[in-house]
Formats: structure tokens, sequence, C-alpha cells
């Protein structure tokens, strides 16, 4: 899958629904290794935002740089990451794309732009804002976008970062994307006044999108990010959007901050998959039998990547202090 | 060979590695025409540019983080922390992302940065201008730490930390920009994790790192008039430590002193002690003692703020006692 071809409207419909079910595949997968005890340490679900993820990533080139959160899978596929070193990476393993030392919520895919997930809250709004600084030093038109919940809006590191995007231009897009909880509370009740009131402050553009409508969301990035690269940035993007699960997988008794009625109206009426997939139909783009090709190959691959990943080896514990330090090369530092 | 103050090495180590390579630019609080509040960047901007001498408005974590998201995409990025106190303030981006970075992705992402800052008390500036904060960083896997003790030290060693490819934090002594030393025209570098023995001696070992090196001379030269010999030592770097150098100088003198201007507790002064402990202990005659500052905040009144650092006196004290065999449990 070339990311970087000239794509007829066709190709990016049928990319996007793929690279929508292929979120949703993963992280069904990534829950059933969670539940089943084979997978380590703790994880958060994106199934619900694939649209976000999705629609944005399909504005990218492989060039252009995100940076993610805790709750990353979805980031990462959707840059271009492949099934098999991300289920590796895990699970632990050293296929993984961090040879298993990050794990689900540090997974970085350097080849694809994905300058990694992070388990600070906001903690990548300094790195994304600093790569976009980079790539206007170094004379590049890469564009930089931050991934980042509504949580991350009571970090103050972000609006150290906007104002400087803001001062020298930078291509930077903010995608914070509102899923209504940090946590397990309510956005209403962490974050004063109109979100996109922030970003305003510091005079940059601001943008409101239903993040479930992958078409709108990649509408406006196709945009942003075009201008973004003309040295019109930064953006500031809003994308209103549900996390199906809890705050992670053993967030299962929460409807003491969320009723299940609000759950089940998100997943049966404004669910991206289902509703882009209706609209395929309807427009023609794809068949039934089309539709249900993509479920079923991303399906297997996902089985076969868990396979994989479940058989492939741990590092050898050689490899517990590689990597702390950098090797400098020979002959230059010390 | 001409003498030139530490500041200007500094000046002259960034401005010889900035022409080198333009991936390097430099970011921090008035760094541009303002040079610094202690000049050291003088004239930097004029020959490199705004785009290049970067004045950031005040946002130390904001800064930070986007040094280390440059640092990750082709970019050398020095970071200019105005006083090494505000480290506090980057400690996340420091800490939690740039010394993690290249470990928790499997070695496929580097940040080679450097942050600059400075240390060191008695300048009057109280409590929160005035900490020697390097054993916070020094604790930190992934970080190095170095610790010019002279011009020639600061230019030598600015030069390696900027061509690492690691994060670096190199702490320079405030009060000793002034301080001039010889620093030869010829480019050169000094490698981390090769201390320097200053001065040769069998009696009793003095490690100093920083302006401590300099209490830790003038305390051998004070030894030397009653017939002590004493064998001074600069790690330059504390990560890497070269432990060798120390443990083969202890082995020789039987005795040492570890003069640090971090707060004594859980500091670098116990680090290297504990390691000469654990590595020389056979050749041991009396306990390695440790001298750092005070466990108080630093004061404010000179009369007060000049007792809480190490003096020469102080080492010497401390020397005698060692080699009288005066040190006693619980004295």
């Amino acid at each position: 899958m070339s990311r970087n071809a000239k794509k007829s409207n066709h190709e990016a419909y049928v990319r996007m629904y793929q690279q929508m079910v292929r979120i949703r595949a993963f992280e069904d997968n990534a829950n059933k290794l969670y539940l089943a005890a084979k997978m380590p340490g703790l994880t958060h679900m994106y199934s619900g935002q694939e649209a976000v993820a999705v629609g944005i990533c399909e504005a990218l080139k492989s060039t252009d740089k995100i940076t993610s959160t805790h709750r990353g899978h979805g980031h990462c596929v959707a840059k271009g990451a492949d099934f098999k070193e991300m289920f590796c990476e895990l699970l632990g393993k050293e296929e993984g794309y961090c040879r298993g030392k990050g794990g689900s919520m540090h997974i970085a895919d350097q080849e694809n732009g994905n300058l990694g997930a992070n388990a600070i809250v906001g903690g990548s709004a300094g790195i994304a804002t600093g790569a976009a600084l980079s790539a206007k030093h170094l004379g590049k038109d890469d564009v930089t976008v931050c991934f980042f919940g509504d949580g991350a809006l009571g970090q103050g590191l972000l609006y150290e970062v906007m104002n400087m995007a803001a001062l020298w231009n930078l291509p930077v897009i903010y995608a914070c994307e509102n899923n209504l909880y940090g946590e397990y509370t309510k956005v209403e009740e962490m974050a004063a006044g109109e979100l996109t009131g922030r970003a305003k402050a510091f005079g940059i553009e601001t943008f409101v999108v239903n993040g479930q409508d992958v078409l709108a969301v990649n509408k406006l990035s196709e945009e942003l990010v075009e201008r973004a690269r003309k040295g019109e940035g930064p953006f500031f993007i809003q994308l209103d959007t549900y996390r199906y699960h809890g705050h992670h997988v053993g967030d299962i008794n929460r409807e003491y901050y969320r009723p299940k009625d609000e759950e089940e109206l998100w997943k049966t009426e404004r669910d991206p998959i289902t509703n882009f997939g209706a609209w395929l139909l309807k427009e023609k783009v794809l068949s039934q039998q089309e539709l249900d090709q993509i479920h079923d190959e991303v399906s297997q691959d996902a089985k076969d990547a868990v396979a994989y990943a479940e058989a492939a080896k741990y590092p050898d514990i050689s490899e517990v202090d590689m990597h702390v330090y950098k090797q400098n090369p020979v002959g230059g530092a010390a | 060979m001409r003498e030139i103050t530490l500041s200007k090495a500094v000046n002259e180590a960034i401005a010889e590695e900035m022409r080198r390579d333009p991936a390097i630019f430099l970011m921090g609080e008035d760094v541009a025409e303002a040079g610094t509040p202690f000049k050291v960047l003088s004239g930097l901007v004029e020959e490199f540019g705004p785009n290049r001498i970067l004045d950031t408005p005040i946002s130390e974590p904001g800064f930070m983080g986007m040094a280390v998201g440059a640092a990750m995409t082709g970019s050398r990025p020095i970071v200019d922390l105005m006083f090494g106190d505000f480290i506090f303030l980057v400690m996340d981006q420091l800490c939690n992302q740039a010394a993690k970075t290249h470990y928790m992705s499997g070695g496929k992402l580097s940040v080679p940065l450097v942050l600059r800052t400075n240390l060191g008390a008695t300048r009057r500036s109280a409590a929160q201008h005035s900490q020697s904060l390097h054993a916070l960083v020094a604790h930190i896997p992934g970080l190095r730490v170095a610790m010019p003790s002279s011009a020639y030290e600061a230019k030598g060693l600015m030069k390696t930390a900027i061509r690492d490819e690691n994060p670096v934090v190199i702490f320079e002594d405030k009060l000793m920009y002034n301080d001039k030393a010889p620093v030869p025209d010829e480019e050169y570098l000094i490698p981390f994790g090769e201390a320097n023995i200053l001065r040769e001696g069998r009696d009793i070992t003095l490690i100093g790192t920083s302006s401590m090196v300099q209490v830790c001379e003038q305390a051998a030269e004070i030894l030397a008039e009653q017939g002590i010999e004493a064998e001074v030592i600069d790690p330059r770097t504390i990560v890497p430590l070269d432990e060798d150098t120390l443990i083969n100088s202890v082995k020789k003198t039987s005795r040492a002193i570890v003069v640090d201007e971090g707060h004594q507790s859980f500091g670098i002064t116990g680090e290297i002690a504990s390691r000469l402990n654990e590595k020389a202990f056979y050749h041991l005659d009396a306990p390695v003692q440790r001298l750092g500052a005070m466990d108080v905040p630093v004061p404010f009144s000179p009369a007060l703020e000049d007792i809480t650092v190490p003096t020469p006196e102080r080492v010497v004290e401390q020397a005698l006692k060692a080699i009288k065999g005066e040190l006693f449990h619980g004295a």
C-alpha cells in the first residue's frame, strides 16, 4: 500500500475504510489478548475514534511526522505500521517496533514518521512542536500532527508550545481528540470555557469537526496540511469523538462516570466504520461483497499477526542495558 | 599560550561547532542580542542570525520539549537554561522524554541535544538561583553529565557534548565565567569518561568536580606545606564516570575525600565514595569522606551562605584527620 502514490478518490475511500477496519481489528485482538492474560501491562483502546487517526493520516506523507498518546494504536496503524511488529511490541517480543522495550504506550515507528506514543498526558506537545521547528530549521516541508486528548488540555506545556508555534508560524497541527472523558472524568468537569478558545488566544486558527465522519476529517486535514506546508500554520482542530472502551482495558465497571445508554448511542448511531461503509455502498464505491472481503482479509491478517507474535521470541536478556545510550561514531565524540 | 575566560571558551566552542554543522541551533531565554545575563553568548546572533540563535519566551518546559522533538528529527539543538535551578521546570521533558526515547524506541530514535546550564552558590542569589543540581540528572539513565572545571575544560567538553549522539547536560559554575585559563588556538576535544589527574600525590586523593577542583588544588597546596602529598583528580564527567582512574589513585594513596557542591546527602559525593568503598576497600586506611554542600536551602545572607559550601580549609581539616587516624565512628 503506497501512501505517497497520487490517489484517486476511489483509492482514498477504500484505503480509509480498510485502515479504520484494521484499527478496529487490531484493538479487538489486543483486548482479547489482554483479557486472556496473554498481554502484560496495561493498554488503552482506540476503538470508536478510528475516523480521527485515519482521516488525518490519509492527508499526510510518510515523511510527515506525528506524535501519539497512550491511546496510540490507532495513530500507529493509520500512519502505516504493520500488525506483526505492533503485536510483537505489545507482547514484549524482540521483533516489536521497539524490540519490546516500549510496549503499548511507547510504540514508535520512525520509518513512517511516527515519533512515538507517549505515556505522559500532553507529554508529546513539545516533541511535535520541536519536530515542526526542526523541519523549518532544516528547510524541509514536513508537517507534524500532534495528537492529544481533551485530558491534555489541563497541561501547561501545551500552552507554552502553542505560543511558540504561533510566534514562529510552525508547520504543526494540534489535533485535540475530544472523546468526552479524561480518564474517569467528564471533560466539562476539567476544562473551563471553549476548548478551541485556548488556541484562539494565541491567534491560532481553530476548527471543530465531527470526529466520527472520516470524510469530513480528511477534507479538513487535506486543506490544513497543505496550508501548513506553505507556512500558514499552526492550526488547532477539535475532533469530537468517543472511546468505546473504558480508560484502559481494565476499566470495566464504569457506569459511575459514563452511562451505558450513552455508549450504546455512539456505538449504534455514530460508528465511523458502519456509517462510512453505508456511504460507500450508497455511493456505489464498493459492493457489500467487497466490504465483506475487506473485513475478512483484515481479520485474517490480524489473526496471523497475533499467532506470529505469540510464537515470537522474547529479547535476549543481554538486551536489557542495550540502547540506554546511543553509540557515538568511531572517531567522533566519546 | 593565550588565556581566555570560561565564558569566552564556551562561546568559542559553540561558535566553532555551529560553523561546522548547520544542523546545530541554540535556543533559550535572552540568548540572542542579550547574549544571556552572563554574556556568555554575546556575538553569536550577529554571526549566525536569529534563526540559529533563537530567543524563546520564558517557557522552560516548552522549549526543552521542542528541543527533544527537534533532536529526534535531524536537528542538533543546544538548550540554554538560564539558571541550573530551573532544571526542576524541565524535568519531565528531560528525564521522561529526552533520556528515555532512545531506549524506549529500541534504538530507533535518538536525541542528540545539549542542555547547558549552571551551578554554584556564594553569589548572594538565594535559594532559587544558587543550587547545584547535577546529582538529579546524573541519577537518570540515558543522560550524560559534564562538569567543566576551567576555561580549557569548558571548551573541550562543550565541543564533545555537541557531537555526542545522546542528551548531555553540561553544568558551568556561574562564579567561574570570568576566570581565565590557558586555551590553545588549535581545535581540541576532551573525551567524556576520562578523568584528569591535576596533581600527583601518595598520601591522599582529593576528588573534586567543577569549581571544587580549585578548592581541592588549594587544599593540596596547604597540605604540601605540611609535607603531605595530595593527589587531585577531576572526573570531568560524572556520567560516564572514570571509575578506574579514581580507584587506582585510592589504591595508591589509601585515603580519599570527595568534594562536590551539590547537597551532601544522596548526592555525587556519596555515589563516588560508595564505589571506592566497594572496589578499593582493602586498600583503604580511612573511611572515604564526603564533602558536599550543607543540606539546607542556600541562604541569602553572606554570613550564612559562605559556610554552606566546601572550602579548602575544611578539606585540609578532614584530610589531616584521615591521615592521623582520627576518623572514628560517630565522630
